[in-house]
This record gives structure tokens, sequence and C-alpha cells, in this order.
């Protein structure tokens, strides 16, 4: 399978966690709670953002490769794609 | 926001009670549960208060309570729980409560003692009918077949015939662990002169004090002579035992022997008539006792709250001063009314200024409650600072997970604490004594989450039961490398080892969309890789957590009217922190998206560059990572540098000029506003927005409480805190890296050492499925008590540390108290 790079995942990323801190926040109900909730939607989606982002920049451009033993890498020279 | 974000409006309030009414009115605040009476006796002792006598009363009644309530359990019966409202009941009904509870107390303490009395009589009559039953061998026989020679005299004693050599008889109970040395005294003591048989009885008697069975000997000692029989006495004495009248005919024995046993009937039956009774006594007291404890308790909490009120002669009326949330004043208004109404004069309610800090009050639901529990467990913030739990409900669980993640760990926590959230409202599950359960239960919200975000924080790190799974296809493509490098069947042969190398083309692909690539969890230089990363992720993690902290703050300097020191305190520090440690997460992210594969050999260590630039020198093998970078460093330094003096001197300075302007101007005429300036840096200001009256003059007070030397040691303390923290805070975010690593490892070595060997066991399949269900328990155990219950303690408090050192010390003083409202409500309930 051919990888676009960062794109694909950044674009699927920012918008799900766009749509769970902008979009979702208009649609909790007026209550004593709708603050706390409002904050706990955009902290969530902060933290879990960062994360993935912090996951995936990590791995854009590797310096150095994995090392595997020769079994593992027999196994994997037929097995995987 | 809510009241969430900060303590709510609370101030004080001033209650007129009429004397009439004030006893109503405090039950019906105490039912509400609205106030925080303030002690205005407080130089009173509680001897000398007004109420004393009405409390003491109580007080012997829950004595009272109390006897009741110890002879209910020691009869094995439980008290059930008060059902429906109690209200306090009114004075006149204590003495109506009182008098019965004196009389159960009494009828109690009758039939006890009756019973006691009774129950030693049958023992006594139980040991003497054993006594006379039992059989003692050759004596007994020795009387049966030698009638007429009983009175021959069985020793020829030298000392002459006034001796009586007629054989006695002593039978009697001694208690078992006695018996062998009351054997041995009396052949010592005697010298032979007796012969003694002892015999265990065949039932076991009741004690009948402590109500524990024990086996009794009995024991018959023929001996002749008067000496000997005074000496048997005065042992036989000695050791409690019991000693019964012997007759030595049989007929005699015998019809005493059914004598007893009759009398050991009749007693009976009465001891049952008398238990019967008690039992009725007891199950009165079960259904009339709850309600009671609970009435009185209540009484007593308002004859305490009303010993807090000073005494009004003029008025004939108590003042009571209490904190009251303002949302909650019209509710108090109600209340006070409604008591008040029957005496015909209402009580009265007006707010009153105060310069003391009120209490903090924010109101929680049960999800929000345990987090704000853990804010409070650190300290209870300041009247209407801001409040840093809605923040903590996720960041504390994230930071969890982040040394935590693990699928299958997060996923076994989150159906736990789910199992606990779905299984809150029974009975059953309210009512568990256990403190371990309670505490797990108290906190279940707080599992839920942190297993949810364990299971996400899994998902990116791909470790499920530390596999790692291929969702997506990975980024590394080995069938590249190898067709590429000519790794033929016999090369990979003879290496053991080799390594991927992602400047060949085709062998790195792109990113993992979704967390770490499967394929490092294969390699034996992982751990090369994902130390640098979660040690990177960690230092990103805590610089964007104490960032926020800081701005959290301004939200304080803005509610409170310190412009100042949005410009003098939170700019500084956020340049300083951001200058410098900003700057590092700057240099790891750009290093990620700007050195390649091809400069790899090359690329330059943000360590180094690191370390070059608070030395102010450079590396002459480090190549810099961008244009400019050797001009940018010194001058974050510098500026950095530049802050710690604002920081230090800016707001003492300030408040200086502030204290001296006031000062000059006050001649002329009082300024009121200029009392905000000048209050210390961390007073808070206590309801200004309500101000009827001024209580003095404000200047006054305030310039007493501004001592310049003190306001620059703050400062100073702050400063010193602020700047070195910032490194030590970030170094101690490097836990996040420490405590992943060691659960991923822990967890790793549980798999390989158990259930992969027991998994590539060889033989039958048969044979390897029977060896399978101990393998897997033993995983399964282990991994519940390590991985879950050890690594889940650990990661928990260490993400609590963070959280109240390195988080809350950017901005949370926590030096407040909490509202604790008059009320019933017990405790835990």
């Amino acid at each position: 399978m051919a990888y676009t790079g960062l794109t694909a995942p950044l674009v699927m990323m920012s918008m799900f966690c766009g749509f769970v801190s902008f979009l979702v926040p208009w649609f909790i109900s007026k209550g004593p709670n709708q603050g706390v909730s409002i904050t706990i939607l955009v902290t969530c989606s902060v933290c879990c953002y960062l994360f993935w982002l912090i996951a995936i920049l990590a791995q854009l451009n590797p310096l150095f490769g994995p090392q595997l033993k020769n079994e593992t890498i027999w196994y994997l020279k037929h097995h995987w794609p | 926001m809510g009241s969430l974000f900060r303590s709510e409006e609370v101030v004080l309030v001033q209650l007129f009670l009429p004397t009439a009414a004030a006893y109503a009115c405090v039950s019906q605040l105490g039912e509400l549960g609205l106030v925080e009476f303030r002690d205005l006796n407080a130089s009173v002792s509680a001897f000398q208060r007004r109420f004393v006598v009405d409390v003491r009363r109580c007080e012997e009644l829950e004595k009272t309570f109390a006897f009741l309530q110890e002879e209910v359990r020691q009869a094995g019966l439980a008290l059930p729980l008060p059902e429906g409202v109690l209200p306090a009941p009114l004075p006149r009904d204590l003495l109506r409560i009182q008098e019965e509870t004196d009389r159960l107390a009494q009828e109690l303490r009758d039939v006890r003692g009756n019973q006691q009395a009774l129950r030693a009589q049958l023992h006594q009559l139980q040991l003497h009918s054993a006594v006379l039953g039992q059989g003692h061998g050759p004596p007994l026989a020795a009387s049966h077949t030698d009638g007429p020679l009983e009175r021959r005299p069985l020793l020829q004693s030298p000392g002459g015939p006034h001796q009586d050599l007629r054989v006695n008889f002593v039978a009697g109970a001694v208690e078992p662990h006695k018996a062998a040395a009351l054997e041995r005294l009396l052949w010592r003591a005697c010298r032979g002169f007796l012969i003694a048989s002892f015999r265990e009885m065949q039932q076991q008697l009741e004690d009948p004090v402590t109500g524990e069975p024990a086996t009794w000997m009995t024991f018959l000692i023929s001996y002749w002579g008067e000496q000997i029989g005074r000496k048997i006495h005065k042992i036989t004495d000695c050791f409690h035992c019991h000693v019964f009248p012997f007759v030595e005919q049989e007929e005699a024995r015998r019809t005493a022997l059914q004598q007893l046993q009759q009398q050991s009937l009749e007693l009976q039956e009465v001891l049952g008539e008398t238990e019967r009774f008690l039992s009725q006594v007891l199950g009165r007291v079960q259904r009339l006792l709850p309600p009671w404890q609970v009435q009185i308790r209540k009484m007593k909490a308002v004859y305490l709250a009303l010993n807090q009120c000073s005494v009004s002669t003029t008025h004939k009326c108590l003042i009571a001063e209490a904190w009251c949330a303002t949302r909650d004043l019209p509710t108090l208004q109600q209340a006070l009314q409604g008591s008040s109404s029957e005496a015909g004069v209402s009580a009265v309610v007006h707010r009153i200024p105060c310069r003391d800090m009120p209490p903090t009050l924010i109101r929680t639901n049960r999800f929000t409650a345990s987090f704000q529990g853990i804010v409070d467990a650190y300290g209870v913030g300041r009247y209407q600072e801001v409040n840093p739990a809605p923040y903590t409900i996720i960041t504390f669980p994230f930071l969890f997970a982040v040394m935590f993640g693990d699928v299958g760990h997060g996923l076994l926590m989150f159906l736990f604490a789910l199992a606990m959230v779905l299984a809150e409202n029974r009975p059953a599950v309210k009512t568990a004594q256990n403190e371990i359960w309670r505490t797990f239960f108290g906190g279940r919200y707080l599992l839920l989450l942190m297993g949810l975000f364990s299971v996400y924080t899994g998902f990116i790190y791909n470790e499920c039961f530390s596999c790692a799974t291929a969702v997506f296809p990975s980024g590394w493509s080995v069938a590249a490398m190898a067709n590429q490098s000519g790794w033929s069947d016999a090369f990979l042969a003879q290496q053991p080892l080799l390594s991927l190398d992602p400047n060949v083309t085709g062998v790195f692909l792109g990113p993992y969309p979704f967390g770490i690539d499967p394929v490092w969890s294969l390699a034996v230089n992982h751990l090369s890789f994902l130390n640098s990363f979660k040690m990177k992720m960690s230092v990103i993690l805590g610089v964007t957590h104490m960032t926020f902290g800081v701005v959290l703050g301004v939200f304080n300097h803005v509610h409170f009217g310190q412009w100042h020191r949005l410009l003098l305190e939170t700019l500084p520090e956020l340049v300083f922190l951001l200058g410098l440690f900003g700057y590092l997460v700057f240099l790891v992210a750009y290093k990620w998206l700007r050195v390649t594969a091809a400069g790899a050999a090359s690329a330059p260590s943000i360590l180094i560059h690191f370390i070059n630039m608070f030395l102010f020198s450079s590396s002459p093998t480090n190549r810099p990572l961008f244009s400019g970078q050797e001009v940018v460093q010194p001058t974050l330094v510098v500026l950095a540098l530049a802050m710690v003096p604002v920081l230090l001197l800016g707001t003492p300075l300030f408040l200086c000029r502030e204290h001296r302007r006031c000062h000059s101007r006050r001649s002329p005429q009082p300024d009121k506003d200029t009392a905000r300036l000048l209050d210390l840096p961390d007073t808070s200001l206590a309801s200004q927005g309500s101000d009827e009256e001024k209580a003095g003059c404000p200047g006054d007070q305030a310039e007493a409480e501004f001592v310049l030397s003190e306001v620059f040691m703050h400062q100073a303390i702050h400063t010193i805190e602020f700047c070195l923290g910032c490194i030590s805070n970030t170094a101690s975010y490097l836990r996040l890296w420490a405590l992943s690593l060691a659960h991923a490892q822990l967890s790793q070595v549980l798999w390989a050492m158990v259930l992969r060997a027991g998994l590539s066991l060889g033989g039958e399949m048969g044979v390897a499925a029977v060896v399978l269900v101990p393998v897997f328990a033993a995983f399964a155990v282990m991994t519940v008590a390590i991985l879950l219950v050890m690594e889940g303690l650990s990661a928990f408090l260490h993400a609590l540390r963070l959280h109240w050192v390195e988080f809350q010390n950017k901005f949370y003083s926590g030096t407040g108290y909490k509202l604790s409202p008059f009320t019933f409500a017990v405790e835990g309930e």
C-alpha cells in the first residue's frame, strides 16, 4: 500500500479532534454541567491530539531502522507486503 | 462555567432568631444543611454556655443508648437502620423519651441479673448431680461388698484407740486444669491416708458467667482421721472446688439425685421463661432505639449550634453569624420564615461585610466529586481562586495512561470500573464496610477514565498485553531491504542480527498512521527508538502542562483585579519558561521534521546544543539545526536571565510605589479604592461586591499589613521557586518515560516468560492444552497483582505528584478552608 506520508492521517485526526472540540460543544445542553462538559471535551481532544501528533512526528524521519533477528527477517520477507 | 471553575460566592449573614422559635429554626437549618455557623462564644468555656444543661441531658441519654446497644449486640441481634424522616424532637418530648429509656434500661438490667443468678444456680445443681451420679470405682465397690467390714479399721495405728478410723468422704467438682495439681497436693499433704478418685464429667457444662463450655472433673476422696479431714477441706477450699455432701448409702444418694434432677428441671423452666422475657425486652429495644438515637443526635447538634449564638437580651432573641452561599440565601429566608411563623415574630436574615476570608464552596456531583477530592487532598483552594479540578478530570487520567499505556490492562481496568459504576445504586454495594473496597468504589469514575485513556495510549504505544498489533500495514518493508541488499537465505543464516536502513529506497514507506509501528516490537533495538521517543514526549507534555498552569494564573490575577501581576509576574514567567524549555520543544519538533535519514550520520544532538546554550559555548562536531541558531540561542538565554530581576523586583517595587502614593494622598482625604492595591500579593479579597458598611477605615488596617521586607522576601522565594522549579519540574516529567518503560518491560517479561513459554510447548495437543491452564492462571494472577494493582498504584501516585507539585505550584495556593455546613447528615452517607 502506498503511503502518502503524513498528510492523510494528519487530516483525518485533525478533523476528528476539531469536530470534538469545536463542533460538539455547541450541542451540549445548557445546564449546570455545561461548562464542565465543554472543558472535558476540549481538554480531552487537545491531550489525545497532542499525544498522537508526537507519536507520528517521531516516526516521520527515522534516523535508524529496526535491527531484526535473522528468523524474523526471514519470516517478514515472505509474509509482510 | 458554573461553580466548578472557582468557589461560589459565600457571604456572612447575621440571623436574628426569636427565642421561642430559635430551636425550630436551627433544627430546620440542620435539615437543609445550608449554612456554617460561626462560634460567637469562642471565649466562653463549654460549661458556661447557655444550653449546657440540655446538651448534658442529651449526652446522658446517649450513654443509656450505648448501654442498650451493647446489650442488644451481646445477645447477637442487630439494630435495624432507622427509616423515614426523623426531625429533632421538641424539648417537651425529650422528657418522654428519657423516661421510656430509663425504664427499658432498668428492666434490662433486672432481667439480666436474674438470668445470671438462675444460671449460676443451675450450674451448681448440675455439678452436684454429676458428683452424686458418677460412680467412683473401688471405694464405692468396697462399701458395697464389704458392708459389715466397713467399720473394720483399715490400719493399725500405733497412736492408740482414741483415733477415729471411720472412713469419711469428700465429694466435689473441680475445674479440669486444677485437677492434677489438686491430686498431687492431696497426696503430698496427706501422705497416703486417703484414696482419691478423679473422673471427668460426661457432659460439658456452660460456665454461667462466660458461657463457655467446660468439662469439670468430679472427685471422691475417702479418708480417715479428723486431721486429715480438716487438711483436705482446707485444700479443697484453696482450690475453689465445689464440695457437696456425700452420703454413704446408695439409696439416700439416689433419692438426693432424683431431687436434684427435679430441681434442675424446674430451674430450667424458670430460666426459659426469663430468657423469653429478655428477648421480648430486647425486641422492644430494637424497635425503639434507632429512631431515638437519630432524634437525640439531632437534638444535641441543635443545642450545640445554639450554644454558638450570642444572646441579645434587649431584643429577646438570639443572634447568629453564619456563612451562606449567595445562591442559597432565598432558601434560607424561606426556611426561617416557615419555622418561625408559629412564634409570631419572624426570624430576620441580613448580610454583613467581613474582612475574613470566606470558606470555599464548590458543588460537585458524584462524577466530579472524586476529582475534586484529589485536588482537595493537596489543599482546599482559597476563596474564589481558580480550581484545578475541571482540568484534572482529563489531565490526571491522561498522565496516568501515559505511564500505564497498554490496551489489555486498560481494558481490564475499564471493565472493572464499569462494573462498579453500573452497580453503584445497589444497596449491598452501598453499605459494604470493607475499607479497601470503599476506597476503590469511591474512585470508580476515576478508574473508568483511567482505563479508557489507557486503552487509547495503549493503541498509540501499540501494546496489548505487551504484544503489538498491525492494524495498518507497517511502514517498514523488510522485503525491499532484503531484495536491495541481497539478503539471501544463506546470508541470513550466517548473520544473527541485521538492521533495516531507512536510506535504502523502499524500506521506509512512511510513518505509521496511528501510533508506534509494529515492526519495533520485533526489533532488538526497540528500546533505542522508544527511549528517545518517550523522553521527548515527556518533555513536550511537561512543558505544555506547566505552561497551562502559568496561564491559569492569569485568571486569578484578572479576577482579583491585580493587573500589575499580569505584566510583572505572568509575562516574565512565560518568557522564562517558553524561552528556555519552549525552545527545547521547538528544537525537538524541528529535528523531527527536518533531519532526515540522509543526514543521519551527522545528525545534530539536541542535548549538546542545549547544554552549549547555557554555557555560551559551541561544539564544532555538532552542526547547527537551523541557520541563525548561534544568534537565537544566546538571545533567548539573555532574555530569560533578564526576566529574573523583573520577576524578583517588579511587584514589590510597584506595591511600594502604590503604598507611598496612597500614603501621600491620604493626608488630604481617605481614598477607599487604594485599599485594594495595598493588600499583599496573595491576599484574596472577600466579597468586595457587597460593600454595605465599612467597618472602620480600611486604609489604616491595610497600611498596617504592608511590611516591605515581607513583600520582598515573599517575592524572592517565589522567584527562586519558579526559576529553579522550571528546570527541576521539567526533568520531573521524565517520570512519564520511566514508568511507561517499566510497565512495558514488566508486561513483556510476563508475556515472554510465562504465557509464551506455555504456548510454545511442544507435544500432544491435549497435553499442551492441559498444561496451558495453570500457565494461564499464573499469567492472569501476576498480571492483576503486579501489573494492574502495583503498577496502577504506582502510576496513580506519580500522576498525582505531577499534578500536585509540578502543575499546581504554578498558580494554586490551596490555603483555604471548606464550607462545612451545619447539617444532620452523617459523614460518609
